[in-house]
């Protein structure tokens, strides 16, 4: 028994008809063929298939995909353009392109998952400490990195895009969260 | 003509389509009409199976094929076994070997949870799973053994049968006048040392997927593995095809760490039910799945004690080792002898007496693990230095100066083989060196204040060293071949696979220098037999080493070959022929320059004549790499512990190592970063948990904890450069030397911030319930004695 | 890793995810935020035969402060309220920094973390501590469920399998109330080995005259650090007493042992804790005029 469910996936109407117990990761990587969108653990620890949903960031294996009816999902593929026919390099993200400089990945495996959510964190934070960077990357397990070039990465990232944010969906981010201050501080 | 891009951190050529999500990893994959299975698996560590019975799962909806041991038998061969004892080993040291293979399907005994009894084929795999848990499988539960002492015993339940126990592998190993040392030696410290089950757990789990196209009788088969070749020879023996009628093929991989250099059965069942079904079969291994039945690692117990002067110069060491090798002895000699003959590492100890045990358990298989053996080793080695240091109220980093090797004792020949067979001589490094770097970088002297001058105020700062040396890059060889397409532009083929290390860049920049062209007109293929037939694969920190070196030797020969043609077409001697940046000219005449593709076509015959030379513009060289390169380094940590709730934070951590010369200094980095991570997640948090049943009980990420950026600290690298003599291009393994020090560095650090409770650090991970446990064991001892004093 | 096949049923109104739930009692399982219970149906250890979204639902998406009380509705997911927090409750801000990661709060509902009713869950204690009360719709109507009758054990509440939580209401702390949060857990974002909140208001003499403490991870359930609330209620909140109240409350406590953690040493990292999200507390305490 199938229902159908129809999507916003990258700026582009998708429709499709899933198992109930269908993921939404699994639907973008069966039934949509995005298989950038990666799975790594599937009960919700190790981040790699972190998506956006309107905007903000949820993991799509613990999402059914009959839940994302009538929503708005970025995938990795949605970040940059993808190239012309023979252009062989076409232009990154910022992020992508900082993660690059700085060798913010091995394997590339978890790597989807922490761009998005960078680009949803950067949003809310744009000059984020290295502090708030690990606490926004420690919901994404990486095994090759040491997470070290990872840090670095998003902090080139978030130089580049001050002031120069591409939208992405014309969806507006909340505004960032303030923490609380510690006892005794005034 | 210098190196261009060898020593540059060249931005990686993989980069960009990882990033994009356009990678292609083995489930990405999609084949036409394809199918996808799910295995049936032991939920017992120890039985005799009865049956198997497909029952109501044949019928469920979406079955292809329910497939037991009787349904694949033609092709149930044994699995491969590695770690054979070597020539020049065998004829050092006596060691007693026992290796029974597993099958890939199990027909009669069980022996740890996760092994494969059935195999569901389905149109879906979540159709394959609804089918799965409908095999019926009549067990009788046999006891198991989880403990490795205990079941080193006589009278332990033994695990295969026609041994007679559990021992696999024995040994003793040694030189020098060990007794004599321990009977004259002014300080004489020993403790018992254990090393935890932990795991590499990349991200991507395994997978397989296989393709029979009956046509031309051929396989096709991609697999997450680090050995294409060696998977391709598993499936020559079992399916009895030509080894060119079957193509392995390892696309983007997601880690492997040494978990996907091992030999599995699912390499062969889903080949063999793409035959026996006639459909394209895939099988993405889940998480639960990779916890119980991708190898395990790690796992020993040494009973070590040391034997020093005063001045704390060390005279013997003493070591009896137990390593579980899980439920079959795979491995053979590796692990056990890894073990051994990286125990001393930087120390200068005159005499050494082993005795190791590798023993089989009830649980699942062990296999090489980035380090395999050697962080378990090292651990032991710096908990018993620590404890020596105390002994002789010495400073730890003091005690090691006096003990390490430097620049002038190398080469230094230890009085044992290495696992090769060959003599273990370090070839090139400073391991004092190495820690004055370390100790320098971290400002060891004002850590050492700050800790004095916290502590009064309940603040527990520590500080833990340790040193390894690492045989790196173990042969027999890797092969290259290098050629030229017409367009000037060049193809390295390899079989080393890359599993996110790099090797697209790192050996294009090898290539690019030898051949003299831009690094973008060199692509590297790794993890396809078909692209160069003999193979070892990536694994044992080996690729830089032996598949760097086959490419530099390959491709100058192909430059060679240029340089002859396009001393042709120039008309000049090739002695006076350069190619740089892709142009090939006269020395001095720069006009004189013309493109490799003018070359390259220049040579090829046409109606009028013959080509000015032949045009085979491509070379495969195997280089022999008969023993292994010496990597070393000295790992600091800086920790601070909670001592209300056992909470460790880690402050700093610094490494000063030598992999001799980089080849593209980020990327050694990251990779020491990664094993640092790795190191952590062993030293605070990660372990494999079997209850005295043999049941897993780490199952999920939310039991077997891998650190997050908020566990691992900023890591600081201090490269020193000692060449290794070794090699064309001088250079060292590095892929796994991050992970061998960080739980003796950090067990080190945690023992010294508690030093004021008198906490011994003897176990990792050091979880907070650990660490306020050795902090009351402590207490407990301290008040014990102040009774027994006041008695 | 698939789920067992499930029927899905998407109510649009909580009178017709009652009737789903009273047509399929046991058998049915609500999925809100669903970042507890997909991975159990992932796992196959939970295998309901209907999953009934209430994602659908109308009007259980508000976050209004009524008087003190903050009302959450059932669909209010953890990252609303993390936003709303830091600027008007930083103790339920900081509880849920670490609660899981973003991701996870970007779907998981607060009501949803408070039914699944995890020993070891931060957002339990807060409501524990905040006087919380649990509205509740079922087959008679709607009845209210104080914090303390809320939780029976591990991943059991008293919440029947016909009924609906609807919102949960939390007494904010006023503006002279301190608190205090302290939680040790193996990583950043895990469940916690042993967790404390408090909450202490001081009268004009400087005694306590209000003290919440609530312990997490220590227990089948979380619970109130009742010795440690009557140690400290009327008296002046001394360092010393404070030491003594916490270790009261962790007296009393008889802590699961699992494979990260022993029951001793989550007696003893509680009275830690607890002494720590005490003092907090006062720290942060304002004192009446």
């Amino acid at each position: 028994m199938t229902r159908a469910v129809r999507v916003v996936v990258n700026g582009e109407a998708h429709e499709g008809a899933v198992e109930p117990r269908t993921s939404l990761a699994d639907f973008l990587r069966e039934d949509l063929d995005l298989t950038g969108t990666h799975v790594g653990c599937e009960h919700g620890v190790c981040g790699a298939c972190t998506v956006l949903l309107d905007g903000e960031p949820i993991r799509a294996c613990l999402m059914l995909a009959v839940q994302a009816d009538g929503r708005s999902i970025t995938t990795i593929e949605g970040l940059a353009p993808a190239g012309a026919p023979g252009d062989a390099d076409p232009p990154l993200h910022p992020i992508q392109e900082a993660f690059r400089a700085h060798h913010g990945l091995q394997c590339g495996y978890c790597t989807p998952g922490i761009v998005l959510a960078t680009h949803a964190f950067l949003r809310e934070c744009p000059e984020p400490g290295a502090g708030d960077i690990r606490e926004m990357l420690a919901g994404h397990l990486c095994r090759c990195t040491g997470y070290h070039f990872i840090v670095e990465a998003i902090e080139a990232a978030a130089r580049a895009l001050r002031g120069s944010r591409p939208p992405l969906d014309g969806a507006e981010g909340p505004s960032p969260i303030p923490r609380a201050s510690p006892p005794g501080g005034v | 003509m210098g190196a261009r891009y060898f020593g540059a951190s060249v931005p990686r050529k993989e980069d960009p389509r990882l990033l994009r999500g356009q990678g292609r990893y083995v489930d990405d994959i999609k084949l036409p009409g394809m199918v996808h299975a799910a295995f049936v698996r032991s939920p017992h560590a120890h039985a005799r199976i009865h049956g198997v019975r497909a029952g109501a799962a044949a019928s469920q909806p979406g079955v292809v094929r329910v497939l037991a041991w009787d349904d694949l038998a033609p092709w149930m061969k044994p699995l491969p076994l590695f770690g054979a004892v070597p020539p020049g080993l065998a004829a050092r040291v006596a060691v007693t070997m026992k290796q029974s293979p597993p099958f890939a399907i199990c027909r009669d005994v069980v022996r740890h949870v996760g092994e494969i009894v059935a195999m569901v084929v389905a149109e879906s795999r979540a159709h394959a799973e609804d089918a799965a848990e409908q095999v019926e499988v009549d067990y009788e539960p046999i006891a198991p053994v989880t403990d490795m002492i205990a079941a080193a015993e006589p009278g332990a339940p033994v695990i295969h049968a026609d041994w007679g126990d559990n021992v696999a592998v024995h040994f003793r190993a040694g030189f020098g006048d060990v007794d004599g040392a321990f009977r004259e030696a002014a300080v004489r410290v020993r403790d018992r040392i254990d090393v935890q089950r932990y795991v590499g757990m990349p991200i991507e789990t395994r997978g397989v997927i296989a393709w029979w196209d009956p046509r031309d009788g051929s396989l096709t088969t991609w697999n997450s593995t680090q050995v294409v070749h060696f998977v391709q020879q598993g499936l020559v023996a079992a399916l009895g095809l030509p080894a060119h009628k079957i193509r392995v093929i390892a696309p983007d991989v997601g880690g492997g760490f040494g978990t996907k250099a091992n030999g599995y059965p699912e390499d062969l069942l889903i080949p063999a039910a793409a035959i026996a079904c006639r459909r394209p079969v895939k099988w993405t291994e889940d998480r639960r799945e990779h916890m119980m039945a991708s190898a395990h690692a790690r796992h020993q117990v040494h009973d070590i004690e040391i034997a020093a002067r005063r001045d704390g110069s060390m005279l013997a060491v003493r070591d009896h080792i137990w390593v579980d090798l899980g439920a079959y002895n795979t491995w053979g000699i590796v692990l056990p002898y890894n073990t051994v003959a990286h125990l001393l590492g930087p120390h200068r100890v005159p005499a050494l007496a082993i005795e190791c045990r590798g023993v089989v358990t009830s649980k699942t298989p062990n296999a090489p693990y980035r380090g395999a053996g050697r962080p378990e080793t090292v651990f032991a080695m710096d908990r018993i230095v620590d404890r020596l240091a105390r002994e002789l109220s010495m400073d730890p980093a003091e005690l090691r100066r006096r003990n390490y090797l430097t620049a002038a004792d190398l080469p230094y020949e230890l009085g044992i083989p290495y696992r090769d067979g060959n003599r273990l001589i370090y070839d090139s490094g400073d391991f004092r060196a190495n820690l004055e770097a370390a100790l320098e970088a971290a400002g060891y002297a004002r850590m050492r204040e700050e800790q004095e001058a916290l502590r009064p105020q309940g603040i527990y700062r520590g500080i833990g060293i340790s040193g390894y040396v690492e045989g790196t890059a173990i042969g027999p060889y890797e092969g290259a071949s290098v050629r030229m397409d017409i367009s000037g532009r060049a193809v390295v083929a390899t079989g080393a696979c890359s599993q996110g290390q790099g090797h697209e860049t790192a050996f294009a920049q090898v290539a690019a220098d030898a051949l003299g062209v831009p690094i973008d007109w060199v692509t590297v293929v790794g993890g396809d037999t078909a692209a160069i037939p003999f193979g070892v694969g990536t694994f044992a920190s080996r690729s830089a080493v032996n598949a760097g070196s086959s490419i530099h030797v390959a491709a100058g020969k192909v430059r060679d070959k240029l340089v002859e043609a396009a001393a042709a077409l120039l008309e000049a001697a090739p002695e006076d022929v350069e190619i740089a940046d892709g142009l090939a000219g006269v020395q001095g005449s720069p006009e004189s320059r013309v493109p490799l593709e003018r070359v390259i076509r220049a040579s090829l015959p046409t109606f009028a004549r013959a080509g000015a030379v032949s045009p085979d513009f491509e070379a495969t060289v195997y280089h022999h790499q008969p023993t292994v390169t010496y990597t070393s380094a000295v790992h600091l940590a800086h920790v601070e512990v909670d001592a209300g709730t056992g909470a460790i934070r880690l402050l700093r951590y610094v490494v000063a190592h030598d992999c001799g010369r980089l080849i593209n200094p980020v990327i050694v980095e990251g990779q020491i970063h990664g094993g640092v991570a790795q190191g952590v997640g062993g030293g605070l948090l990660e372990e494999m948990v079997y209850d005295d049943q043999g049941q897993l009980l780490t199952g999920t990420f939310m039991d077997y904890l891998i650190p997050t950026a908020m566990e691992v600290p900023p890591i600081e690298t201090v490269h020193l450069e000692y060449p290794s003599p070794r090699n064309p291009l001088g250079v060292k393994g590095i892929g796994e030397g991050g992970a061998i020090s960080p739980p003796a560095a950090l067990a080190g650090a945690v023992e010294d911030a508690l030093a004021p409770f008198g906490v011994r650090v003897r176990r990792t991970p050091l979880g907070p319930s650990t660490v306020l446990g050795l902090i009351a064991e402590a207490e407990a001892r301290t008040a014990e004695g102040q009774t027994g004093r006041g008695a | 890793m698939k789920p067992a096949p499930f029927a899905y049923e998407a109510p649009a109104s909580v009178p017709e995810a009652l009737e789903l739930l009273a047509r399929h009692g046991d058998d049915a399982k609500v999925l809100a935020g669903g970042q507890s219970l997909v991975p159990m149906l992932n796992l196959r250890l939970a295998r309901p035969a209907v999953v009934v979204d209430i994602n659908g639902v109308g009007g259980l998406a508000g976050l209004a402060l009524r008087g003190g009380t903050l009302a959450v509705g059932a669909l209010v997911r953890q990252r609303a309220l993390e936003r709303w927090a830091a600027v008007h409750a930083p103790l339920c801000a900081e509880a849920l920094r670490h609660l899981g990661h973003v991701a996870i709060r970007t779907r998981g509902t607060v009501v949803g973390s408070l039914v699944h009713a995890d020993p070891a869950a931060e957002l339990p204690a807060v409501f524990l501590c905040c006087d919380g009360a649990l509205a509740v719709h079922g087959p008679g109507g709607e009845r209210i469920v104080a914090a303390g009758a809320l939780f029976q054990g591990p991943l059991t509440t008293s919440v029947g399998s016909e009924e609906l939580a609807v919102e949960a209401r939390l007494a904010l702390p006023d503006e002279r109330t301190g608190w205090g949060f302290s939680e040790v857990a193996r990583r950043h974002g895990d469940f916690a080995l042993a967790g404390a909140v408090a909450l202490l208001r001081r009268d004009a003499g400087g005694s306590a005259d209000h003290v919440r403490l609530a312990l997490f991870g220590v227990g089948g359930t979380p619970v109130r650090g009742a010795a440690a609330e009557a140690e400290l209620l009327g008296r002046e909140p001394t360092a010393a007493r404070l030491r003594e109240a916490a270790r009261a409350a962790a007296a009393a406590l008889d802590p699961p042992a699992d494979i990260h953690a022993t029951s001793a040493y989550r007696r003893r990292a509680a009275a830690v804790l607890a002494e720590r999200a005490l003092a907090a507390a006062l720290a942060r305490a304002g004192r009446a005029a």
